[in-house]
């Protein structure tokens, strides 16, 4: 059960997180238009995942751990959509 | 720890059952040391799944407002100092290197050295807090803390207001789990100085590992959502 990963692999994935930080900062500062959020989430979502795979373990986790993990962000999703879809449909302001 | 109303050699037959697999760190409803640490897993796992869902809360708000008022959401979120936000996200990071370290020390048997990464992981923690403190003060000289003082140049300042109130709720909220990482990260270090772990049982270590990682993943969100998304403009 208990896996001990090389510490490289942690100095490798702290590198990664570092340019992504600096990249996206930088990247903010240009105008892509409605690209802008969605390269700031999608690195977000990058950095997250390499969090999650290789500093919390999950790569090397039991499946029954990572079904619970992918179920706390398929209900983050149902959370974000339906709140979403339904006051978005009412039209902007409209309580 | 070892239940004291429980020894193994009291039950008939069960002899040979814990001496193969006795440890002081087993509890006696496991059967061994991998399946305990696998409950924790599991049972740390589902707790970070419910916490997704309590700053799930905070994440759909602001993003209906930022969706509904973008412009005076983007000239607020152009208020904040990038520079303090980026180093943060730079800290917390460190921060999570020290701790993954501090893991892999704990897992090693390497006592000192795991009290030295947890040390480290506390400092940059500290650190963050100061950081987001000097940024908190900012707002308040400004007058840009949501209440009757409040004041944000524009037509709209009630909706600058809201950006302002989704910013405290949530960097504060995200601070608050920081300092009970500051707390379990004490405890760790008391316990690692007294001994308590060693290479084959050091799981609170690891499952508060995975309780400051989720608080760094969730700055790894809020970093671009209120710092990066509106600078461009």
């Amino acid at each position: 059960m208990s896996h001990v990963i090389p510490r490289r692999i942690y100095y490798v994935i702290f590198a990664v997180l570092v340019v992504l930080t600096l990249v996206t900062t930088e990247v903010a500062f240009f105008d892509f238009g409605l690209m802008n959020p969605v390269i700031a989430l999608t690195i977000a979502v990058v950095k997250a995942t390499v969090v999650v795979l290789y500093f919390m373990h999950m790569r090397y986790s039991s499946r029954l751990t990572m079904v619970i993990g992918a179920a706390g962000i398929f209900w983050l999703g149902i959370l974000l959509a339906l709140t979403m879809s339904d006051y978005l449909a009412r039209g902007a302001g409209t309580y | 720890m070892p239940d004291a109303a429980f020894d193994p050699r009291a039950v008939p037959g069960a002899d040979a059952h814990a001496a193969a697999l006795h440890s002081p760190a087993l509890k006696h409803h496991f059967d061994d040391l991998g399946q305990q640490k696998e409950a924790a897993t599991l049972g740390m796992w589902l707790f970070l799944a419910t916490e997704v869902l309590f700053f799930g809360g905070l994440f759909a708000a602001y993003l209906l407002y930022r969706v509904w008022y973008p412009d005076v959401f983007g000239e607020a979120s152009r208020s904040l100092d990038i520079t303090l936000g980026s180093v943060n996200t730079l800290v917390l990071i460190g921060s999570s290197l020290t701790m993954a370290l501090a893991v892999h020390a704990a897992a090693t048997g390497q006592r000192r050295t795991l009290m030295i990464f947890i040390a480290l992981t506390m400092l940059l923690g500290a650190v963050f807090l100061g950081i987001k403190g000097v940024e908190y003060y900012d707002k308040i000289v400004h007058h840009h803390v949501p209440g009757p003082s409040f004041h944000f140049e524009g037509p709209t300042p009630e909706r600058a207001q809201l950006f302002f109130s989704l910013y405290f709720a949530m960097t504060g909220l995200h601070a608050f789990h920081m300092v009970i990482g500051l707390g379990l990260m004490t405890v760790i270090l008391l316990m690692a100085w007294r001994g308590r772990f060693s290479a084959t049982w050091y799981t609170p270590v690891e499952m508060s590992g995975l309780y400051w990682h989720f608080v760094d993943i969730i700055w790894i969100f809020l970093f671009p959502l209120l710092y990066l998304v509106d600078r461009h403009s």
